[in-house]
């Protein structure tokens, strides 16, 4: 069966002072083509570390995750990722940036200049080919980093954080591109993110993780990401459910803070 | 041991006072002329740019720029009191310049039968290398009784001692004494003054003429700005001892060049490969880490040992010199490099070499950009100081030589060319930094 399975993921790191931490335990995940998820969770609950281990830059410790009935087993262009920032390269213009990926795996140029041509208008930075990185503000370098992963064509999408540091406004326009995109691919996408509201408007499917061990703690199916395609986001937010689902998780996330520091002071 | 520590103590205490005196006047004379340029008025130029705008600028570093009108001052004053201190021809003022010229003294002299006599000496201080050395005419008139006129030639700041009485009758007679002089009585140990300086009476009663020495410096120890200008031209023309000027610093040039080259040539792999490979860090960690703190300069003995004072020695020197530098700067050049750029290219499916050169060999470039300056740097110290040892030819080599011969000027020439040259090493660097790297800084 196609799609990414994630099946009984664990992972140990073993601590130089003795002892262990489990940064993941038996998370399984079964996510089909095309699909947008979401995965929210407090500092700690391994999100990046599963986000890492579906890249293939880590070896899980037990279980194992397969892509299209191939076993993932390091990086590989089928699976992109956009990171948070810094991992562009600055000594490459724009068009050189997105054209990376087919670069190196040996495109013809015309089809490589053609394909950059077309994702600069999809990301909307269509003067902008001829740019240096350093010249770009925080929102038009992530547009690049996503017009890089998308020129590869991957299967599925990874995405770390990739707003976190924009401001509100950039936010906002990112969010919508990120849906539009979802909807004219049809890629499958993983997002991870701390921002409630971001994986509310970003997942069909929200995954919401807890701490120690790092695990699935629940899982939702939700309308706005559908909704919110083509449309203004700002109101989606008005959607009757929106801030219902967004107080239930907002609560649950606030529950699980509170027990870590708890642990911690009696600790 | 101890006394020689206190004494070197002490010497040190001696250079904070010296030191403090010329920093104050240096400072004193960078306030006067900051006073002096603001009476002026410029007051329109401080109204100029967003900066002007800043009401903190006191520990805002970014408000504090170099003030081009001081920097020129500053520079000036430097050859201000350089011409002052050695009393330059170009400046209308100076310290009081030592003697030079004819003068003239009169002495009295009586002799053991009694007898007495007036004389005159004809003095002439003729300036330091001149070729006009002859002693000036005896005076014709002016002698009366036992005494004849005499006539002393000397160098400037130089003291001679005058033997007035052997042309004197009966003046090598045990009972000849010297009374007056200039009409003046003196005795052993007593001075008396005469224009252009003044006349000593030695324990032994023979007359020591003592120009005024003045307060300039003597050419020996810091020659005028002119003097060295002159011989820089004289330099540029016929070079000295048989070798052009611009030879010897297209020597050191092309030594710097050649031994940069080696090292950044199996340095940056080097640096690459610690950065890569944990077996090659291990291995050559050990290595590098203990020659990075050796100063080259403590290598010339052995270099020379090894390979005597020719060109393979000095090449070598350099090249050691600047391989720890470049190992170390590409290391870290690898090591700095952001783990999301690597994770991204692996993603987009580059393999290790397409990551090591489109990734990683750029990305370390800023860091590498930097140990080539600074190694620029230490291997133009070292070629100079290698030089100084041993060369044929060479900054170095030209200073060391002319200093043995006491031509200040000579030594001073080389030294600003010198450091002309390091400085302009440094700014090709840096523009080649910019042109090439022009990320850096800006990530």
């Amino acid at each position: 069966m196609s799609g990414l399975i994630v099946d009984d993921i664990s992972m140990t790191f073993e601590l130089p002072a003795g002892g262990s931490v489990e940064a993941l335990k038996n998370v399984s995940l079964d996510i089909k083509e095309g699909e947008l998820i979401s995965v929210l969770g407090p500092s700690g609950c391994g999100k990046t570390t599963l986000l890492n281990i579906l890249a293939g830059f880590l070896a899980p410790t037990g279980g194992e995750i397969t892509l299209n009935e191939h076993p993932v087993k390091g990086p590989s262009s089928e699976r992109g990722m956009v990171f948070q920032q810094g991992a562009l390269f600055e000594w490459m213009n724009v068009s050189k940036n997105i054209g990376f990926g087919p670069q190196m795996r040996g495109t013809p140029q015309a089809e490589i200049d053609r394909r950059v041509t077309e994702l600069l208008g999809i990301v909307g930075l269509q003067d902008f080919g001829q740019k240096m990185i350093y010249e770009l503000s925080g929102g038009m370098q992530q547009r690049v980093a996503l017009a890089r992963c998308l020129a590869n064509d991957p299967d599925v999408i990874l995405m770390d954080e990739p707003l976190g540091a924009l401001d509100a406004l950039t936010r906002e326009k990112m969010q919508s591109l990120v849906l539009d995109i979802w909807k004219k691919t049809g890629k499958t996408i993983i997002l991870i993110t701390h921002s409630v509201e971001e994986a509310l408007l970003l997942g069909e499917r929200l995954v919401v993780m807890a701490p120690r061990p790092g695990r699935i703690h629940k899982q939702y199916r939700l309308p706005f990401a559908e909704i919110g395609v083509g449309a203004d986001l700002r109101v989606v937010k008005q959607h009757k459910d929106f801030g219902k689902t967004r107080d239930e998780i907002l609560n649950m996330i606030w529950d699980m803070e509170e027990e870590i520091m708890g642990r911690t002071e009696t600790a | 041991m101890l006394q020689e520590l206190v004494d070197v103590l002490i010497t040190t205490f001696w250079m904070v006072i010296g030191i403090s005196l010329i920093f104050a006047l240096f400072i004193a004379i960078s306030g006067l002329v900051y006073f002096v340029w603001n009476f002026i008025g410029n007051k329109r130029e401080q109204m100029r740019g967003y900066g002007s705008l800043k009401t903190v600028t006191f520990g805002d570093e970014s408000a504090v720029t170099a003030n081009r009108v001081a920097s020129i001052a500053g520079v000036v004053t430097v050859f201000v009191i350089w011409g002052v201190a050695t009393g330059s021809a170009l400046l209308p003022f100076s310290l009081p310049k030592p003697f030079t010229g004819t003068t003239q003294f009169e002495y009295t002299a009586v002799n053991a039968a009694g007898e007495q006599g007036t004389a005159q000496v004809a003095v002439k201080v003729f300036k330091f290398g001149s070729e006009d050395t002859a002693a000036p005419e005896v005076l014709s008139e002016g002698a009366s009784g036992i005494a004849i006129n005499d006539t002393v030639a000397l160098p400037e700041r130089r003291r001679k001692i005058v033997r007035v009485q052997s042309n004197d009758e009966g003046g090598k007679e045990k009972g000849y004494k010297i009374t007056q002089i200039n009409g003046q009585p003196i005795e052993p140990g007593a001075a008396v003054p005469f224009p252009g300086g003044k006349v000593v009476m030695l324990a032994s009663g023979s007359l020591q003429v003592r120009p005024e020495e003045g307060y300039t410096m003597e050419a020996l120890y810091l020659p005028p700005p002119e003097q060295v200008w002159t011989r820089f031209l004289q330099l540029n023309a016929e070079g000295y001892q048989g070798v052009g000027l611009w030879e010897n610093v297209m020597w050191s040039l092309i030594r710097v060049v050649l031994g940069f080259f080696l090292g950044c040539l199996f340095g940056i792999p080097l640096g690459f490969a610690m950065g890569l490979n944990s077996w090659l860090r291990g291995w050559f960690d050990p290595i590098v880490e203990f020659m990075r703190p050796v100063p080259p300069l403590a290598l010339i003995p052995l270099v020379i040992i090894w390979f005597g004072i020719g060109e393979q020695g000095k090449v070598s020197l350099l090249f050691l010199a600047a391989l720890w530098i470049m190992i170390i700067g590409a290391r870290a050049g690898v090591s700095g490099v952001n783990i999301s750029k690597v994770h991204a290219a692996y993603s987009l499916g580059a393999s290790k070499r397409q990551l090591l050169m489109r990734v990683i060999l750029p990305n370390s470039l800023p860091e590498i950009f930097t140990a080539a300056r600074v190694a620029m740097g230490v291997c133009w110290g070292t070629v100079v100081a290698a030089e100084l040892v041993a060369a044929e030819k060479g900054a170095g080599k030209m200073i060391i030589a002319a200093s043995k011969f006491q031509l200040t000027d000579i030594v001073l020439i080389g030294i600003i060319i010198i450091g002309v040259i390091g400085f302009g090493i440094d700014v090709l660097m840096r523009m080649a930094e910019s042109k090439l790297v022009p990320w850096k800084g800006r990530g």
